[in-house]
């Protein structure tokens, strides 16, 4: 591509994403929705604005879903993967498997030969990871069971990918010309070999990339962390997603499954939160770039000579999909509104389809004008997908009335912790240990890579990130915590931290560690109410066994010492509006230490404020005389 | 209409099965402060003026809590022994609190037969209370008879519900001035005399 021309592609797709998506938004029909109508606007048959080369656009964008799955990946343990493998082989096998029956029998019956028709059925038997993921985490739905219910069977979807593509072939009418040149046209490292050879690499492949993310990423990550060079990260993380996606390509496996793979070895490092953050934005500018090109990819010519037949093939596919979803949504005990959900959200064709098409075409399976036709319905179904949605929101789920809702309590996917604690030095990793000890586990981020790596060995769930970052504090979860605990040791980062967090992040509770008085006072005037002096408890401590030690009763200096702190933190709220002008702050700096000194001295002078007059009641000693003696 | 403060000590309320729900009847009744002292001074550090400026606010004085050692808990003691100050609340010149009424809502974890003389317990509940009686009526308080649920360990769900809605009643009755409190002063104690001494309510103005 040239230079001038990249960015006139560039300033197309931008401005077209730019101008529809928030138009879209703004009209309750979702991100996905605006990209496709964009892509339309923007496609041959609209303004004609991109045109043959929209197809490598696509092709390119397709690299979202990979960022997508890999993302997805990194929020699922692999415990949860494993937990979740009932649904994924019984939903997912059963969804493939029924819908490819339902479908091949449709084709007979309009007259394909049994073999094309088998072929068409599993192609168009899966749905669309990219729309499907995207319309559901837009809607927050992602972990209710419906949304778990679809999530299982789009990750079939991509696994069965791997066996469709090697059953194809096949199909292929007997001595078809042209398979020679589609292997090569196709080669992998695979090619050739035979099918359990072909198996043992895979498995290799897979196997690797465990190893990898378990022995080999942690040290080089480290490595980089220890540079402090955000770039340098990012560069990193998005190498480790085309590096993989690449290995698996190699070896004949589904790139997004290969990543979605790396993302659960992932899932538990302590990296996580920062690979989330910075792969995020190129996900969605690539997902967004993907829904354009389906949207320009339409070919309205060929629907305008056969609407009827197309929107018809449209209608059919959708209605057939939705039925057997919906049976298997009743055979897995879903709710009615869960099922509904879970149905209308899969009834339409994949991405995939694509690629299956053109390789059956390439293999004689399909011929070319019913390819053509079959991606027109395909990518209609998808630009359907965020209406029918719409349709099930707005329309179905309404006259439900109060069914049983799945509450996204009892979600499967890691809920995140309600405390995020910045900085896990001494100082936050005594409050984490507390709360820990107590059932509370807190989203730790500290950005000493060294110490992360320790506490990760002692078992603690520890995140290597810079805390006062926006998109790491989203993805440790601030939108839905409770508390944020500020234990940074740098004050100023403390600062940025409180600035960011009141900003993006009102609901958090703020609970600041302050090093010293000025840094109380700052947090005080930026408006936090629980300012925490790291020094005064200890000092305070100490001063009360040094009382004891120099003969005072241990309780009286104990009520001395609290009597000390309240007088004091009375004293740090009312100095901090005074700090700015310093004759008047040593002023009245002075007149509070004096105050307290008498406080604490009333006991045995006479005057001043006394304290704990009920024990020591000198009243009552002159009302009765000299009754004291007796009490001696 | 009386002022009512609920004064409301329990060191361990989220292990406490009958008196947590007894302090949710009341906690946002009308005309009531509720102050659970557990929770506003962990550390024992009873901040004299702030008790002492509630109890001149307030007519009513209810103790709440459960009866450990047939006593009060710790704090509501460390309460009593620095709020009440000699020249505020009692001596020649304490009359901050003359005229006030107080009322103890207790929860023993003993049955009703173990109070009683030759009982378990060899005394009732009004002897053991003596002390505490004795410290407000020093006060030139009127302590009224406790209000007591026995047996709070045994105690069945529906008998908690029903002894915490009589205490609601109780003190809804006693903030609006329905109940006889000179008969209410010859009853052994409020909880079980509750329907004989308490007034239709009044016509609303």
């Amino acid at each position: 591509m040239h230079g001038a021309d990249f960015f006139y592609q560039a300033l197309v797709y931008l401005t077209a994403a730019v101008v529809s998506v928030p138009v879209a938004k703004r009209l309750g029909l979702g991100s996905v929705l605006g990209y496709l109508l964009a892509g339309v606007a923007i496609g041959p048959f609209a303004l004609g604005l991109v045109g043959e080369d929209g197809q490598d656009v696509l092709h390119f964008a397709e690299f979202g879903v990979v960022l997508m799955l890999f993302l997805i990946g990194l929020e699922l343990e692999p415990s949860r993967v494993w937990r979740m493998r009932g649904p994924i082989l019984g939903l997912g096998g059963l969804q493939v498997g029924a819908t490819t029956g339902v479908l091949a029998a449709i084709g007979l019956a309009l007259g394909l030969d049994g073999r094309v028709a088998l072929a068409v059925g599993v192609t168009l038997a899966l749905s669309s990871t990219a729309i499907v993921l995207q319309t559901l985490a837009e809607k927050d739905l992602l972990r209710t069971h419906g949304g778990q219910s679809s999530f299982a069977v789009l990750l079939f979807q991509d696994i069965a990918v791997i066996p469709i593509l090697a059953l194809l072939p096949l199909l292929a009418i007997a001595g078809a010309a042209g398979h020679g040149d589609a292997a090569e046209q196709d080669h992998t490292w695979v090619t050739g070999l035979p099918g359990w050879a072909e198996t043992l690499v895979v498995l290799a492949a897979v196997l690797g990339i465990i190893l990898a993310g378990r022995f080999l990423l942690q040290p080089a990550f480290r490595a980089i962390a220890r540079t402090g060079l955000r770039e340098l990260f990012t560069a990193a993380s998005l190498l480790l997603v085309i590096a993989t996606a690449i290995l698996m390509t190699k070896v004949g496996v589904s790139p997004a499954l290969g990543t979605f793979l790396a993302g659960v070895v992932l899932a538990r490092s302590e990296y996580r939160h920062e690979l989330e953050s910075n792969i995020d934005p190129f996900k969605g500018l690539l997902l967004g770039l993907f829904f354009i090109s389906i949207g320009a990819s339409i070919d309205f010519a060929l629907i305008g000579g056969d609407p009827g037949g197309i929107l018809g093939l449209m209608v059919a596919l959708i209605v057939a999909k939705l039925l057997v979803l919906l049976a298997l949504g009743r055979v897995f005990k879903l709710s009615l509104d869960q099922n509904l959900l879970f149905a209308f959200s899969l009834a339409q064709g994949g991405e995939f389809a694509f690629v299956l098409l053109s390789f059956a075409v390439r293999y004689d399976v399909v011929e070319q004008p019913l390819a053509g036709t079959l991606i027109a319905v395909v990518a209609l179904t998808m630009a359907a997908t965020p209406v029918l949605m719409l349709i099930n929101e707005k329309i179905l789920q309404p006259r439900l009335g109060t069914l049983e809702r799945e509450g996204r309590e009892t979600d499967a996917i890691e809920e995140q912790g309600k405390v995020i604690i910045a900085g896990f030095g001494s100082f936050g990793a005594i409050v984490g240990r507390l709360l820990r000890a107590n059932g509370v586990e807190a989203t730790v981020l500290d950005l000493d890579s060294d110490r992360v790596d320790l506490l990760r060995k002692l078992g603690l769930k520890v995140f290597y990130g810079d805390a006062s970052r926006l998109d790491l504090l989203h993805a440790a979860g601030a939108d839905n915590a409770k508390l944020i605990v500020l234990a940074l040791d740098n004050p100023e980062k403390n600062r940025e931290l409180v600035a960011t967090v009141q900003k993006h992040f009102p609901q958090l509770t703020i609970l600041a560690r302050a090093p010293g008085r000025p840094a109380a006072y700052e947090l005080i005037e930026a408006g936090v109410e629980h300012v925490f002096r790291d020094k005064l408890d200890s000092a305070l401590k100490l001063g009360v066994e040094a009382l004891h030690l120099l003969g005072f009763r241990r309780h009286h200096a104990y009520r001395a010492a609290q009597t000390f702190r309240r007088h004091d933190e009375k004293a740090v709220r009312d100095l901090a509006a005074m700090r700015h002008d310093k004759a008047l702050y040593l002023g009245a700096a002075r007149q509070r230490i004096e105050d307290l000194e008498k406080l604490l001295r009333g006991d045995l002078a006479d005057g001043g404020e006394l304290r704990d007059v009920g024990w020591d009641p000198e009243s009552l000693r002159r009302e009765y005389g000299s009754g004291s003696a007796d009490a001696e | 209409m009386q002022r009512v403060l609920i004064v409301f000590a329990h060191p361990a309320l989220e292990k406490s099965r009958v008196n947590r729900r007894l302090a949710a009847a009341v906690e946002n009744l009308s005309g009531t402060t509720f102050h659970d002292l557990y929770e506003a001074y962990p550390d024992f550090d009873v901040d004299v003026q702030r008790e002492q400026a509630l109890l001149e606010e307030h007519d009513l004085l209810v103790l709440q809590h459960p009866f450990f050692w047939y006593s009060i808990p710790p704090l509501l003691k460390q309460w009593i022994d620095l709020v009440l100050e000699h020249g505020w609340a009692y001596g020649p010149e304490g009359r901050a609190l003359v005229g006030k009424l107080v009322l103890s809502v207790i929860s023993t974890g003993g049955r009703e037969d173990a109070y009683q003389h030759g009982g378990h317990n060899r005394f009732t509940m009004r002897e053991l209370l003596a002390p505490i009686e004795q410290t407000f009526v020093l006060c030139g308080m009127t302590y009224l008879p406790p209000f007591v649920a026995h047996g709070a360990l045994g105690m069945t769900s529906k008998g908690i519900e029903a002894h915490a809605r009589n205490y609601r009643r109780a003190i809804e009755a006693l903030r609006d001035g329905r109940i006889d409190l000179e008969a209410a002063a010859r009853a052994p104690r409020l909880d079980l005399a509750l329907n004989e001494l308490i007034a239709a309510p009044a016509d609303p103005p």
